[in-house]
């Protein structure tokens, strides 16, 4: 698959991919390298290893970081109930006591015991401690995992592997250099229009300009959490849902809606109806 | 001036060799293992369309979000002939997108960007400076001379400063850890260590244990180099190093109208070179202060700096031409996404000194600590109140 099919097929499963991006998976497939999405929350980065999973037709195999997160919960974790039992009713000894039976796989062992080879999405990478960035590393780069009782488990696929980081922590030098880099910036004015017609056709092309247009303006404006592409498709649906045909109709039933697109207290006061109407009038 | 054409394979090999070593130049860690790569990448897109090329090494070679900036300007100089683009002098008073990181325009020497904001703009002009009667007196005009920092880092005497600073930060380290580890008189029962011996013994007569064990908070340290602090910026700059000297994952700033990060600078084994690079930051060291527009910048443009594991550490006399407002929202910003603020004041020091003016008071119910630091004596001392925290 070449970039533009690839592009074509993204799009065929609803995701408007720009061409440095469309370029970035191509590479990351070709290449068998991971691919590393930075930005701010809400312009897609998560979704995009869902629209590729969909392309590929396999899995997707997805692994929450945070702080904290250790190899029990990533990699694999021996069942201990079921072994404390196994010790009681049969006097296991310790080749049946430590094997496939007895062994729960966390996502990054099942990423690379699979079939097919899945994509394994490794979220918010910079929420998780150096000590897990540095297994990931390992791992990375030579999809094996070693589990002491048992031996080494060698990936059967390699799965493509796409991380993303918002910016919470800074990532070692030696994960940026293993991985394709992509920064995802919230979509410009067509892309955005493009995205929200493939979400929700059913929007009229008057309002879709005005709703993305007014997302737009507010992404200019002073905000602690700017709206990102899913507030705005939410804010789309629940405009389409109250069946608002023009922004400019209805400024109390808008401001009501604007819970979809303003997330915290201090936002909600940094935009007052005043300064909402006056956005709603400059693009209406 | 003619566009340079894709050449045939070897030709190619040696041109991206050069291209390679112009990165490096401008600050792009790559070596001979990205040229292979960057060699394989070409051989999968359509490298004889610019546009496609570009992106390809682009996605492949780019680390980080200001590297992805950067790059475009980088291919255009090299393949291009475009010469170097001094973006940060372009866009230095343009409103760009929020939470633009800077570090391009630091490394240039350029001008530090604004905090993003239109309404920044009137008070960056403004100052204080010490008036003739040693009183501070609000002036109109930054001072923009650069000074040069290398006599304010090469004295055998600053060492005392560095010293209490490294004190400082392993004072601080002690912090629970939501991981565990193996210890004797942890909480929770470490179930595989225990089956491991019930193999052997059948009854689990070991019940091995895990505990949280202590992690180390992470010093985000913010000093002021207005004209009222000149006569602290020598000790303070020296405080600076040993706090990223004792703390690898430590990061430093220094604000006056601007904030830039020097964390890399100070680093620097290199001391001249550390000194050079700083004072090619230091445009406008000694001019006024806008802290509140500083700290919304760290906010906005260094998020990443700051988690739920920062002390952030701002060395400051509270003598500021921002509005005390702003001031107040932006440490409240601040206070949400750190763990704990501690402001060091030298006029804390000062006999009869009470943090009346505007800017103190509105920014005090936002700190966590709001400790003296006039002398070396009184930052030494700090120890035990940092342990507290």
């Amino acid at each position: 698959m070449n970039r533009a099919e690839l592009k074509r097929a993204l799009s065929g499963v609803g995701y408007v991919a720009d061409e440095t991006l469309a370029m970035a998976l191509h590479l990351a497939l070709a290449l068998g390298r991971p691919l590393l999405l930075e930005g701010p929350a809400g312009v897609g980065k998560t979704e995009i290893a869902r629209a590729l999973s969909e392309v590929l037709k396999t899995r997707l195999i997805r692994l929450q970081c945070y702080e904290g997160l250790d190899a029990a919960h990533a990699i694999y974790e021996w069942n201990y109930q079921r072994q404390l039992l196994a010790i009681r009713a049969e006097a296991a000894t310790e080749e049946t006591l430590f094997s496939e039976k007895y062994l729960l796989r966390r996502p990054l062992l099942e990423a690379i015991s699979q079939e097919v080879a899945p994509v394994l999405l490794i979220d918010e990478i910079d929420r998780a401690d150096m000590e897990f960035e540095a297994y990931l590393l390992e791992i990375l780069s030579e999809y094996q995992i070693t589990i002491p009782e048992m031996g080494t488990v060698t990936a059967t696929t390699r799965p493509v592997v796409i991380l993303t980081a918002n910016g919470t922590r800074d990532l070692s030098d030696a994960l940026r250099r293993r991985c394709l880099y992509v920064y995802v910036d919230f979509p410009d004015r067509e892309t955005e229009r493009a995205i929200l017609q493939s979400r929700a056709p059913g929007i009229e092309a008057r309002l879709a300009r005005q709703i993305v247009g007014v997302v737009q303006a507010l992404r200019r404006e002073e905000l602690e959490k700017q709206p990102g592409v899913a507030e705005m498709l939410d804010w789309a649906a629940a405009l389409s849902g109250l069946g608002v045909n023009d922004l400019s109709d209805d400024p109390a039933a808008l401001q009501a809606t604007l819970v979809c697109l303003l997330k915290t207290a201090a936002d909600r006061d940094a935009c007052p109806t005043e300064v909402f109407a006056r956005i709603v009038g400059k693009v209406a | 001036m003619r566009a340079t054409r894709f050449p045939e394979r070897a030709r190619l090999a040696r041109r991206m060799a050069g291209f390679m070593a112009h990165l490096r130049l401008n600050g792009i860690a790559v070596g001979p293992t990205e040229t292979e790569a960057a060699l394989a990448a070409l051989t999968h897109v359509e490298a004889l369309d610019p546009e496609d090329a570009r992106r390809a090494l682009k996605v492949l070679l780019a680390g980080d979000a200001e590297q992805w900036r950067g790059f475009d300007g980088l291919f255009d100089a090299y393949w291009f002939n475009a010469g170097r683009i001094r973006q940060g002098q372009a866009h230095a008073h343009v409103r760009t997108q929020s939470a633009r990181p800077t570090l391009w325009t630091q490394h240039l020497g350029g001008p530090a960007e604004e905090t993003g904001s239109d309404d920044a703009t009137p008070g960056a002009g403004e100052g204080e400076a010490e008036g003739s009667d040693g009183r501070l007196i609000a002036t109109r005009t930054a001072n923009l001379s650069k000074r040069d920092l290398r006599d304010l880092m090469d004295e055998v005497s600053l060492r005392e400063a560095e010293h209490a600073a490294r004190a400082l930060a392993r004072a601080i380290r002690d912090r629970r850890s939501r991981r565990l580890k193996r210890s004797a008189n942890g909480r929770v029962i470490d179930l595989r260590r225990t089956l491991r011996g019930m193999v052997a013994q059948g009854e689990p007569f070991d019940l091995p244990r895990r505990t949280r064990p202590t992690r180390p908070l992470r010093i985000v340290a913010l000093c002021d180099v207005s004209g009222s602090m000149t006569v602290y910026a020598r000790v303070f700059l020296a405080f600076l190093k040993g706090l990223l000297d004792a703390d690898t994952s430590a990061d430093a700033y220094l604000f006056h109208t601007r904030l830039m990060r020097v964390t890399q600078a100070l680093r620097d084994h290199d001391s001249l070179r550390a000194a050079t690079r700083l004072s090619l930051m230091a445009e406008g060291f000694g001019g006024g202060t806008d802290i509140g527009g500083a700290l919304t910048t760290l906010v906005e443009q260094h998020r990443h700096a700051l988690t739920g594991r920062t002390l952030v550490l701002i060395l400051s006399d509270g003598y500021c031409t921002g509005s005390p407002e702003r001031l107040a929202a932006a440490l409240e910003r601040l206070g949400k996404k750190t763990r704990r603020i501690v402001w060091l004041n030298p006029l804390m020091g000062w006999r009869d000194y009470a943090p009346v003016n505007a800017a103190m008071t509105a920014a005090l119910p936002h700190l966590d600590a709001h400790l003296p630091a006039n002398t070396l004596d009184a930052l030494a001392q700090l120890e035990p109140e940092f342990a507290r925290l």
